[in-house]
C-alpha cells in the first residue's frame, strides 16, 4: 500500500465512455489497477473494455454495486466541478481528477466542500497518482517506474514521468508518485504528501518537483525545515522563464518578483534540499 | 484576459457601481462631441491593456469639447508600451475630494477570495503595500457562503472611512463582489473609488480580468479579447489549444506539459543554448495540432534548430509523430530537428519516425545538447 492507495484500491472512472476515459482506464487495468466500475450519465447498464468494466449513471449506484472508494474523474472541462462533488457525496474517499482548465473560482467551492466532507482530492490539471508495482489511478505511464523506497511528489505532469524515469534507469524506484497538479488552487499541496511520506514507513527518501508561481514550494521548504528527517531532492523548473510571461499551468506566472525559480531554490537550499539543475541530475543527489 | 477600462466599467455598472457617464470614441471628432454632451470639461483616457498609462502621457484633462477632441486626437496616434491607442474613454471630469483602493482578487495560498482596501487609493497599491502595509486592509470571503456584512463594515472601520459614507461602499463592494463572482474575474478593481466634492462615491476607475479556463460559459467576454495586447502567433496558437509565448533564443521547442517545457528550456540554457519559444502542446495532442505547432514555431526566423520532447502519457507518441510527419510535409523545414519520444506508445512513434531525417536522443541532456550543437552548426 502506497501514501494514498495500493493494491486493494477500488476505483470507480467518471467519464469511463470517452476516448481518453477508455484508453487510460484499460492502461489502468492492465497494470493491474482495480477499475471496478466506470461513470456515464445516460449509458448505465453497458459494459466496456471487452465486458471489465460495468457502466452506472451515477457515483451513487457505482459506489454501491461496487464499493468502490476512490473515483478517478476524466471528463470534460465543464462537467468535472459537478463530478467532483458528485464523487464527494457518493462516500468517495479519494477523488483524482485529472481534467484541467476548471475555473478558479469552481475550484475555491468545491475545495471548502470536499474539506467539509472530509474527502481527498488529487487534482485537478493533475497526471494522478502511482503506486509502482500496485496501482496506478490517472495518466502516469506505469512502465517508467520501478517499486521503490522514493517518495514523489510533482506539481508538473510530464515532468514527472521524466523523474521516474530517470530514477528508473539507475534502478531507483518509488514507494508513491502522486502528481498534486499545477492549478493555484487544488486538493493536496506540497505539505500534505510530504508529511505523508514523513510518517510512511515505505518510503526513505523524497524527491519534490517544483516550478515557478504561487508559494507552495517555499512553503514546503519551510515545512521541511522543521518537520522532516527524511532526506529531500527537489528540482524546480522555469529558471529561464522571463518574469510576467505565463507559461501555461494556471500555477506557472512568476507575479511580481513573488515565485522566481530562484527564489525558490534559496529557500529549499536553506531549508537543507539539495536542488538539481535538470531532471536527470535527480538519481546522482537521491543515492542509492 | 484582462478587460479594458470601459468595458469594466460598463459591467460595473450593471451591479449598481456608480461610473462617470462617459462614452468610448474611435476618433477625435467622436471624442469631441461626447465632451460637448458632457458639458466640455473631460478627461480623455487611452484605453490600452498596460499599466502606467498616466505616466505615459494617455490621460489628459479636457477643458472644453475643442480641446477634448485636439487631445483625442493625439492620444489616438499614441502606441503606449507598445500597443496602438485604438479607443479613448471620454469621461466628464470630477472634483476628487479624497481617493480609496478598492479590489477583490483570489488569494491562492488561503483558497479564498480576498477583498482589499486602502484610504491610500489613486496609487500603485501594490507599493502601497510594499511599504505602508498597515494602510491594506483584507477580509477573506468565505467562497461557498459569498461576502458577508460584516466583511464590508471591516473594511470601512479598517480604512477609516466617515459613517455617512457607509451606505454608499456597501452597495458598491457588494455589486463589485457580484460582478466579480458572476463573470469568474480573477480580478475586479476600482482603483481609484474617488469621493467628490459633493460627497458622493464613483468608481473613476475599472479594472476586470476574466479567468481564462472559465471563457467558455461567457462567450461575450470572450468576443472582447484585445488581440494587439498579444504575438499574432500566440492568438494563432491558441485557437490550437497550444499554449505558445516566444522568446529571444534560436532552438525551437516543442514539448508536452508545461513544467517538462520549462524544464526542457532550463537544460537548453545549461547546455548554452537559448530557447526560442516556450510551447506545450498539451495533453493528447493529436497530428493536427502538432502541425499547428511545427507552423508556429518555424514562423519565428532566429529558430536555427528544433527540439522536440515529448514524454507520452495522455499524448500518445504515435499520433505526435504522425503529427510531426504531417507537418514536415507541409512545412517541409530546412533547419535540423532533434527528438526525443519516451512513454506511451513511444515505440510505435519511433518506428513511425524512422524514415524521417531527424536526429534523435534518448535522454533530455542528450537531446538538449544535441539542439544546441546543430543550431550552432
Amino acid at each position: 500500500m502506497g501514501i494514498l492507495a495500493g493494491k486493494n484500491t477500488r476505483v470507480v472512472v467518471q467519464g469511463i465512455t470517452g476516448r481518453e476515459g477508455l484508453f487510460h482506464s484499460e492502461r489502468m487495468l492492465e497494470y493491474g489497477t482495480q477499475v471496478v466500475g466506470g461513470v456515464r450519465p445516460g449509458k448505465g447498464g453497458e459494459w466496456v473494455l471487452d465486458g471489465k468494466v460495468p457502466v452506472f449513471d451515477s457515483v451513487k449506484v457505482a459506489v454501491d454495486a461496487t464499493g468502490a472508494d476512490c473515483s478517478m474523474i476524466i471528463v470534460p472541462q465543464s462537467a468535472a466541478p459537478d463530478a467532483m462533488l458528485e464523487a464527494a457525496d457518493a462516500g468517495i474517499r479519494l477523488v483524482v481528477c485529472l481534467t484541467e482548465g476548471i475555473p478558479i473560482q469552481d475550484m475555491m467551492r468545491i475545495r471548502a466542500y470536499l474539506d467539509f466532507k472530509g474527502v481527498q482530492l488529487i487534482g485537478p490539471n493533475c497526471p494522478g497518482l502511482l503506486t509502482p508495482g500496485e496501482t496506478k489511478i490517472g495518466f502516469i505511464p506505469g512502465d517508467n517506474a520501478i517499486p521503490g523506497n522514493i517518495g514523489v511528489v510533482s506539481r508538473s505532469g510530464t515532468l514527472t514521468y521524466e523523474v521516474l524515469y530517470a530514477l528508473k534507469l539507475v534502478g531507483l524506484g518509488a514507494s508513491t508518485c502522486v502528481g498534486i497538479g499545477g492549478d493555484p488552487v487544488k486538493g493536496l499541496n506540497f505539505i500534505d504528501v510530504l508529511q505523508m511520506f514523513e510518517e510512511d514507513p515505505l518510503t526513505d527518501k523524497v524527491v519534490m518537483i517544483g516550478e515557478i508561481g504561487g508559494t507552495d514550494e517555499e512553503r514546503a521548504a519551510e515545512f521541511i525545515n522543521q518537520n522532516m528527517t527524511k532526506p529531500v531532492v527537489s528540482f524546480i523548473a522555469g529558471r529561464s522563464a522571463p518574469p510576467g510571461k505565463r507559461m501555461g499551468h494556471a500555477g506557472a506566472i512568476v507575479e511580481g518578483g513573488e515565485g522566481s525559480a530562484a527564489d525558490k531554490i534559496e529557500a529549499l537550499k536553506q531549508a537543507g534540499v539539495q536542488v538539481a539543475d535538470h531532471p536527470e541530475q535527480i538519481p546522482e543527489f537521491i543515492g542509492k | 484576459m484582462k478587460l479594458h477600462e470601459y468595458i469594466s466599467k460598463q459591467i460595473f455598472a450593471r451591479y449598481g457601481v456608480p461610473v462617470p457617464q462617459g462614452k468610448v470614441a474611435a476618433t477625435p471628432k467622436e471624442a469631441g462631441k461626447i465632451a460637448k454632451k458632457l458639458g466640455g470639461r473631460v478627461v480623455i483616457k487611452s484605453q490600452v491593456l498596460v499599466g502606467g498609462r498616466g505616466k505615459a502621457g494617455g490621460v489628459k484633462l479636457a477643458k472644453n469639447a475643442k480641446e477634448a477632441e485636439t487631445l483625442a486626437k493625439s492620444i489616438l496616434g499614441m502606441e503606449i508600451k507598445g500597443l496602438p491607442v485604438r479607443k479613448v474613454l471620454v469621461d466628464p471630469a470630477i472634483d476628487i475630494a479624497s481617493e480609496i483602493y478598492l479590489g477583490i482578487t483570489n488569494d491562492r495560498a488561503a483558497r479564498q477570495p480576498v477583498i482589499i482596501a486602502s484610504a491610500a487609493g489613486g496609487i500603485d497599491i501594490e507599493e502601497v503595500a510594499r511599504t505602508t502595509p498597515e494602510k491594506i486592509i483584507r477580509a477573506h470571503v468565505n467562497p461557498l457562503l459569498g461576502l458577508q456584512d460584516y466583511n464590508i463594515r471591516d473594511l470601512s472601520i479598517g480604512i477609516e472611512l466617515e459613517r455617512k459614507h457607509w451606505p454608499a461602499f456597501h452597495e458598491i463592494c457588494k455589486g463589485l463582489w457580484e460582478a466579480y463572482r458572476d463573470n469568474d474575474a480573477t480580478l475586479a478593481e476600482i482603483n481609484p473609488l474617488v469621493i467628490s466634492g459633493a460627497g458622493e462615491l464613483i468608481a473613476l476607475d475599472g479594472k476586470m480580468i476574466i479567468d481564462d479556463n472559465a471563457l467558455y460559459r461567457h462567450e461575450q467576454l470572450a468576443e472582447l479579447r484585445d488581440l494587439d495586447a498579444e504575438a499574432p502567433t500566440e492568438t494563432e496558437a491558441r485557437k490550437y489549444g497550444l499554449t505558445y509565448i516566444k522568446l529571444d533564443g534560436e532552438i525551437g521547442c516543442m514539448v508536452n506539459g508545461a513544467g517538462l517545457a520549462m524544464a526542457t528550456m532550463d537544460i537548453i540554457k545549461l547546455f548554452g543554448g537559448q530557447p526560442a519559444n516556450f510551447l506545450d502542446i498539451g495533453g493528447g495532442a493529436d497530428a493536427e495540432k502538432v502541425a499547428a505547432a511545427l507552423r508556429i514555431i518555424l514562423q519565428d526566423k532566429n529558430v536555427k534548430a528544433v527540439l522536440f520532447n515529448i514524454f507520452g502519457g495522455i499524448t500518445r507518441g504515435d499520433e505526435v509523430a504522425r503529427g510531426i510527419l504531417e507537418a514536415m510535409n507541409q512545412v517541409k523545414p530546412k533547419v535540423p530537428m532533434v527528438i526525443r519520444l519516451v512513454g506511451t506508445n513511444a515505440e510505435e512513434g519511433r518506428a513511425l519516425l524512422a524514415e524521417a531525417k531527424m536526429i534523435t536522443a534518448e535522454t533530455l541532456a542528450e537531446a538538449a545538447k544535441k539542439a544546441v550543437a546543430a543550431a550552432k552548426s
